[in-house]
């Protein structure tokens, strides 16, 4: 599902933040990438989910090498992931569904199964009676479980996130870890990079730890 | 397909949105859009006005044709001959002997006629040709002045030529005011939609990260730049038509004046609805360079 070979990002300036990095993830798998500070975690989602491209090396992803890709198939490619960012990345002129309509829109869905499908999302994170609110109004927790919804709601093979419980309370981030780990259990393939460890000890997953931008396990 | 459709159907409805949302600043861009259309617009109305007014003004578009004192009706009747071959032409014959009485009959001239020997005027024709296109008339003067017994053809060219010269000049001014004004129009929807793609920018910048083509995130934009484009085109068509209906009255009574009948002819709905094309094309490729240029700095 997920291959990387020698795969290096530098940016300019010179810093590399992934360095010459080999790994494989099976489909289906649940894989936490983990490291301190400045380990290269968040580089690396964001090379897996194209927002950055590789310097070099190779990353092949559903089949398709990730560095070879032109500029014009990036957005289809996107589509096949579902993300989450730590800061959301919510949209504050939109009510809750209209968050989660966004990717719909973008795919072309019609209206009324688009709507449909949004709901059934926000249902699944345990936010349907709050479809109406402004995510201004919602709190941290809501905010994560929005944009889990978000993510999702195009039914993605890979979900992919980036420190998704770094701003939330224990029992917040506990219900997030749930909510990920139903996914998983449904077959979705779950990248998470996170630095909390309670993730670790509560389900057991593959874990990918990166020191220095290398992979060291 | 239908992926396709339902795009294009939800970027027109988010340009009405847009519109919609923000009601003060729509009207006053159509507004402004509006009034730098009607300007050309309303010069392109009144040359075409004047182009009618002079391809009908009576009496001015004639050539007069002198026979030789000299010529006999036999002469006579061979240019009547060639005249009514020409089907392209209304003609009437002037014999001297009328022309000498109109002669009498002005103020002053009675006398001096009555101390002539003989009349010195003569015979004449007067043709008022179907094509009335400076360049046309010139050359039928030509030809006319080397039939026979033909002694001078009159054709008041100098007239015709400025008038052509001003409608000429007119248009000129015309496609550069167009020009200007369109320009105008095009950095007004620049300007706006820049300012939209600035208030946009977090959207734009998740939509990307979850899939969007640039085709998607420049597509309502563009149908907002030809949507207000469109409707400040036909804000100039009903300026236009406001201000022709106020003229009207006045035009009528000037025309009255001096004796003749002329009405203001209002742009047809080909016109309008070119007006309004024109205003989304210029709407639409200004939103075309400013999307260009502000998802650029976004990049």
């Amino acid at each position: 599902m997920i291959e990387a070979s020698n795969l290096t990002k530098r940016y300019p300036g010179g810093f590399e933040a992934v360095k010459d990095a080999s790994f494989s993830i099976d489909a289906g798998q649940m894989v936490l990438i983990t490291g301190h500070s400045g380990a290269g975690k968040t580089t690396l989602v964001k090379l897996i989910s194209t927002i950055e491209r590789p310097t070099s090396g190779s990353l092949v992803v559903n089949g398709q090498n990730l560095s070879a890709l032109g500029r014009s198939a990036i957005p289809h490619v996107r589509r096949h992931f579902g993300l989450v960012f730590q800061d959301q990345k919510l949209l504050f002129d939109r009510n809750a569904l209209n968050n989660v309509l966004l990717p719909l829109e973008i795919a072309g869905q019609p209206r009324r199964e688009a709507i449909r499908r949004a709901r059934a999302a926000l249902d699944k994170v345990g936010l349907l009676a709050r479809e109406k609110a402004n995510p201004i109004a919602l709190s941290g927790g809501e905010q994560q479980r929005l944009a889990i919804a978000r993510a999702v709601v195009n039914r993605p093979n890979i979900l992919i996130a980036d420190e998704p419980t770094g701003n939330l309370d224990v029992e917040s981030g506990m219900a997030i870890l749930d909510i990920f780990a139903d996914f998983h259990r449904v077959g979705v393939t779950v990248v998470v990079a996170t630095h909390d460890q309670s993730w670790v000890e509560r389900y057991h997953p593959n874990v990918l730890r990166l020191d220095h931008g290398r992979v060291v396990s | 397909m239908s992926a396709w459709l339902t795009q294009h159907r939800a970027a027109l409805a988010a340009a009405f949105r847009r519109l919609w949302a923000t009601p003060l600043n729509t009207l006053l861009s159509l507004l402004v859009i509006g009034i730098a259309l009607t300007l050309p617009a309303f010069g392109y109305v009144a040359l075409d006005n004047l182009r009618d007014l002079g391809r009908n003004a009576s009496g001015v578009q004639q050539i007069s044709l002198f026979m030789s004192l000299e010529a006999s009706k036999k002469d006579v009747g061979e240019i009547e001959s060639r005249l009514r071959q020409a089907a392209n032409a209304k003609w009437r014959f002037v014999p001297k002997e009328e022309a000498l009485k109109r002669m009498q009959a002005s103020e002053g001239m009675a006398e001096i006629v009555a101390s002539l020997p003989r009349n010195p005027l003569p015979d004449a024709f007067i043709i008022e040709p179907a094509n009335t296109e400076p360049e046309a008339l010139e050359i039928l003067r030509k030809e006319l002045a080397g039939w026979p017994k033909v002694a001078h053809v009159q054709l008041d060219s100098a007239w015709v030529k400025r008038f052509d010269a001003f409608l000429r000049l007119g248009k000129l001014a015309l496609w550069l005011l167009a020009g200007l004004f369109g320009a105008g129009l095009v950095a007004v929807t620049f300007n706006t939609i820049r300012l939209q793609v600035m208030a946009q920018s977090a959207e734009i910048e998740v939509a990307r990260m979850i899939g969007a083509t640039d085709a998607f995130i420049r597509r309502p934009f563009y149908y907002f730049g030809a949507l207000q484009g469109a409707l400040g085109g036909l804000l100039a068509a009903a300026l236009v038509l406001a201000a022709l209906r106020l003229l009207a009255g006045p035009v009528g009574e000037l025309a009255a004046l001096y004796g003749g009948t002329f009405s203001l002819r209002p742009p047809g709905l080909v016109e309008i609805a070119g007006l309004a094309g024109l205003g989304a094309f210029l709407g639409w490729l200004g939103a075309q360079l400013s999307v260009s240029l502000s998802l650029r700095k976004l990049d």
